[in-house]
């Protein structure tokens, strides 16, 4: 008799402990990068969406929304021990992140294997789009290599000829200087691949001033991006060089860079003076909330909280039907910051990209600004690998 | 330069009574865990369980050297990573049968030891530090260059081992409690060895590597004996733990891991076996719950760590024991 | 060839100077108190950060250095009041998790009070040019003050610890601290000293590389591995032995880095050179590490006594 009176006791209390299935409550898992330099980036991402949550009133398809932020710490395992507390622990209904794509990679099969919806808003990488794409992951901002071909067809287009690239030694790095290359015909003077997290360049910049390119192309994240353009700069090279970067001089690094990034080129799907009214509105606000510029990893979170708002609302907030839900991600009916949106058939979309320029604002503030369009409405080479129609 | 001989005798008859007691009451819960998912949703509290109780392998692993022999390496995660990355390199190649992964894994793991093991001991103190470093570091590098199993990225493994085809780790239930086997059977076995004969004269070795050479014993041998056991262990830890996340990285042989395998064993107290698993627990327990709380948790854990080392001789287990 | 040899052996030259600033100070502690100090990399850090922020107060750059120089004192004599003094006594393991500790609390609490995004800080407009080297590149003026400054540091500490009484007692310290202090010389306030001043030289150091290098969390745990490396390779405790080393891991890092790819595309393809090189480039320096620790397990300057 006592021990089922315990039992039931414990029963109570297991109920009192246990999360409470809220059908009200929306939950979402932010996983991103808040440890190290690439911190301030991770920021941006939990910004973007917490801000664009604010703005539909804490509710994300009429229902209210609960967020969770973890920090992967940049390590995959963590990442994946963090992920599954969301799955599992939390019974998330989306997870949002990361920033990197070797987290990308390793939190993939948690949260699939969890029949949970992943929503990327900045790591885009190939083989997810073409051989192994899934059906639970919606990607919002780009392939990795899109935006590096970008910069090769400006750079074959304008005629130049001879180019040294540089990138991080890692499978992003390895897909960033193939995406330069897949446009680019001329003529490579070198490919070098520097250790993840490199600081000092003295050695590069000086093989770079012997190999005398007419420009660089590099792809040098964060921490990397700020020393590099600042030694750069720093060695003389600016003058002689053309500056092809692809996600070295963003918003994240140029508060660092300054006035040594000025007129240095680097390719995007958007950039914060992009001329639409949701987007004009959106930079207005973040700066309102942040006191900085938002950057891509801002406003792609922004978007894939907007996206989760479309699909719940298609689907009057009961997510119990998987494929229906799918099926309103895959529509994508919101008004995104970019400008037009649609995803393939790999769940990655299909946009617009320009060659952007790094600008001074009269508020002393810097920024990107577009410079020109190079594709539009640009879908990645890998969707036809993909199975998914 | 070594205070832990003084600790040692003090604490003899606690130990004695500890020795029994702790290991039980450890066991114990971790046994009985599984039942608790009651309180919790269970597959979340069984990779938890089973993330702290891998790491614990390595602790134990570590703590046998580092506690009965002296010899602190900064390289430990390096086995770690060999034992993943059998499992992960295996998988790649569509071996997915335990009985080749977990054997790979261990052999992988006892020939660096041994050849790196071979240099190493014969350095002493800060320079077997570095040297072990300088090993681990080495085999990092090695595993970020590899391009074809994912270099920087990491490999995910699409299935994990199986035993004669059967899915033996699939059931997260199952795991758990191989991961509880393996742990215990580690224990033991590094118990038994630090009491046999073996034992004695590694622990000798510690406390006067000159006198154990007078009476005659190759005191080089024998360290480099407990070296290769305790790689292998943590390479069985490895194997685990590949099996548990799906997934392979070089950051699992980070010099970072290194360290923060040696503050699990110095946080629970080396020497004791015991106190590298409590060590472990805590570590890992602290580190999932504060950050869930705060992202600045490590302000609170580094002076935790200060405080335990100022006002604990001898991690966890010596606060307790002297106050017990 | 030639040219671009020589401008990477500056290059090393002036990491080897850095790693010095850095390695001076955790050789002295290591040698003189036996203490292992890990938290020496934030010391590094903190200078660097506290550089850039009396910048922002002043407008000045040696207003800033001076500052953050007594700022880092400051902070390090408080650490070693209320850590490190009651380290002194105990094991190195205790050592490494006291440090250990203190490195998590200064790397977050760094990011707490400045924010996670890089910082930099401007070169001194005097001496912010640059001076032809070869065709097209200009050498910063600023890495040639670097070098030059960390060449004085080492002719200063040798001066110091070789020819006078203070440096004196440090070798003594270092050699038999018990017997130093029973000769009546207050080995608390000698310790305190050797720390500040080595704690000063890491912050020098930071200050030093903050107009080159962004600033921002974590900076100093990268560096400080290196430092470990230096200092074991030059034997522990010794000054000559740091120098030596320091220069030795600067140029082998540098001209490995930049090399490596090049004489691997002797032997192999261009690309598998490319994903190798900067592998093996990376390993280099505990490749030697571990040449030197074989050939001579204390180290190539033991200091007397060890």
């Amino acid at each position: 008799m006592k021990r089922i009176a315990f039992l039931i006791a414990a029963a109570l209390v297991a109920l009192g402990l246990t999360p409470a299935q809220a059908q009200d409550k929306l939950k979402i898992g932010i996983i991103t990068t808040l440890t190290g330099p690439p911190a301030v980036l991770g920021g941006q991402l939990r910004n973007g969406f917490q801000l664009a949550v604010k703005t539909l009133g804490g509710k994300l398809g009429g229902r209210e929304a609960e967020i969770t932020v973890a920090d992967d710490e940049l390590k995959p395992d963590v990442a994946v021990s963090k992920v599954k507390g969301f799955v599992e622990r939390d019974k998330v209904d989306f997870v949002v992140g990361p920033i990197f794509s070797n987290i990308l990679q390793s939190i993939m099969k948690p949260v699939a294997d969890a029949d949970t919806i992943l929503i990327s808003p900045n790591a885009g990488t190939s083989n997810f789009a073409g051989k192994e794409c899934n059906a639970d992951l919606f990607v919002t901002s780009y392939q990795n290599d899109q935006v590096h071909e970008v910069l090769g067809k400006y750079a074959q287009d304008t005629g130049i000829k001879k180019v040294f690239l540089m990138a991080p030694n890692y499978q992003a790095g390895k897909d960033s200087l193939n995406g330069f290359k897949h446009y680019f015909k001329g003529e490579i003077l070198d490919e070098v691949y520097v250790p993840l997290g490199q600081l000092d360049y003295q050695a590069e910049l000086t093989r770079i001033a012997a190999a005398q390119p007419d420009a660089i192309f590099v792809f040098l994240p964060g921490g990397m991006g700020v020393n590099f353009v600042k030694q750069f700069r720093q060695a003389g090279l600016a003058d002689k060089v053309k500056f092809l970067s692809a996600f070295t001089v963003d918003e994240g690094t140029l508060p660092a860079q300054q006035d040594a990034a000025l007129g240095f080129f680097g390719g995007a799907n958007w950039a914060p003076n992009l001329d639409n009214p949701q987007n004009k509105a959106f930079v207005a606000a973040y700066e309102k909330e942040y006191n900085a510029v938002p950057a891509t990893y801002a406003f792609q979170a922004y978007d894939a909280a907007q996206l989760i708002d479309s699909a719940v609302r298609a689907v009057n907030g009961n997510l119990s039907d998987k494929n229906a839900l799918r099926a309103a991600l895959k529509k994508a009916d919101f008004k995104s910051l970019r400008g037009n949106f649609k995803f393939n058939n790999n769940h990655y979309p299909i946009q617009n990209f320009y060659l952007v320029k790094v600008a001074k604002r009269p508020d002393g503030k810097y920024q990107t600004e577009i410079a020109e369009k190079v594709f539009t409405d640009y879908a990645d080479p890998y969707a036809k690998d993909c199975g998914m129609k | 330069m070594s205070a832990a001989a003084p600790l040692e005798t003090r604490a003899a008859p606690i130990a004695a009574r500890a020795g029994i007691a702790v290991p039980g009451l450890i066991f114990g819960i971790l046994a009985a865990l599984p039942a608790g998912a009651l309180l919790a949703p269970e597959n979340y509290l069984l990779a938890l369980g089973t993330r702290i109780m891998t790491f614990a392998i390595a602790a134990v692993a570590l703590d046998l050297i580092v506690g009965y022999g002296a010899l602190v390496s900064f390289g430990h995660a390096a086995f770690i990573g060999l034992g993943a990355y059998a499992v992960g390199i295996l998988a790649a190649h569509g071996i997915g049968e335990l009985l080749v992964a977990l054997p790979t894994a261990l052999a992988a793991s006892v020939l660096f030891a041994l050849a790196t093991g071979a240099v190493s001991l014969r350095t002493r103190g800060v320079y077997f530090i570095m040297i072990t470093l300088a090993f681990g570091q080495m085999i990092f590098f090695t595993a970020s260059s590899l391009a074809p199993y994912g270099g920087d990225d990491g490999l995910t493994i699409a299935s994990r081992n199986t035993l004669f085809g059967l899915p033996i780790f699939k059931d997260p239930r199952a795991l758990y409690y191989i991961v509880l086997a393996a742990l215990a059977g580690t224990f033991f076995l590094c118990r038994a060895v630090v009491g046999s004969r073996f034992g004695r004269v590694l622990r000798g070795a510690k406390e006067n590597a000159t006198r154990m050479a007078t009476l005659g014993f190759q005191v080089y041998r024998f360290q480099l004996v407990a070296y290769a056991l305790s790689g292998a262990l943590c390479g069985l830890a490895g194997f685990l733990l590949a099996n548990a996340n799906d997934f392979v990285s070089p950051a699992y042989m980070s010099w970072q891991r290194s360290g923060e395998l040696i503050i699990m064993v110095l946080l629970g107290g080396i020497g004791t076996l015991y106190g590298a698993i409590i060590g472990a627990a805590v570590y890992l327990l602290i580190a999932e719950f504060l950050s869930q709380w705060t992202e600045y948790w490590q302000v609170i854990f580094g002076p935790f760590l200060v405080l335990v080392v100022l006002f604990g001789r001898g991690g966890l287990v010596g606060l307790f024991s002297h106050h017990g | 060839m030639s040219s671009l040899l020589f401008v990477q052996i500056l290059n090393g030259l002036q990491l080897g100077v850095l790693l010095f600033l850095i390695a001076a100070g955790l050789t002295l502690v290591f040698g003189v108190m036996d203490l292992i100090n890990l938290a020496h990399g934030v010391q590094y850090m903190l200078g660097a950060y506290l550089a850039v922020t009396f910048y922002g107060l002043t407008g000045s750059f040696l207003a800033a250095l001076v500052l953050a120089l007594a700022a880092t004192l400051a902070f390090a004599l408080a650490l070693e009041l209320l850590v490190f003094r009651q380290l002194y006594a105990r094991d190195h393991l205790d050592h490494v998790m006291a440090t250990f500790g203190v490195i998590l609390f200064v790397d977050q609490g760094v990011k707490l009070v400045w924010g996670a995004a890089p910082l930099s800080l401007p070169v001194p407009e005097l001496l912010s040019g640059s001076v032809t080297l070869m065709g097209g590149l200009l050498y910063p003026v600023w890495r040639l003050v670097i070098i030059g400054s960390g060449l004085a540091v080492a002719v200063g500490l040798y001066v110091l610890v070789g020819h006078t009484r203070v440096g004196m007692l440090v070798r003594a310290g270092a050699t038999n601290a018990p017997l130093v202090s029973a000769l009546g010389v207050n080995i608390n306030r000698l310790f305190m000293l050797v720390f500040g001043f080595g704690a000063m030289l890491a912050g020098f150091a930071g200050v030093m590389i903050a107009p080159i290098l962004s600033v921002e969390p974590g900076m100093g745990d990268a560096i400080l591995i290196l430092a470990f490396v230096v200092i074991v390779i030059g034997g522990i405790g010794s000054i000559r032995g740091a120098f030596v080393a320091a220069l030795m891991i600067g140029l082998v890092d540098t001209l490995g880095r930049s090399f490596a790819v090049d004489v691997l595309r002797l032997f192999m393809g261009p690309s598998p050179a490319r994903t190798v090189g900067p592998a093996l480039a990376s390993m280099l320096i505990y490749v030697l590490m571990a040449i030197v620790l074989t050939l001579r397990p204390a180290g190539l300057f033991p200091a007397a006594g060890r």
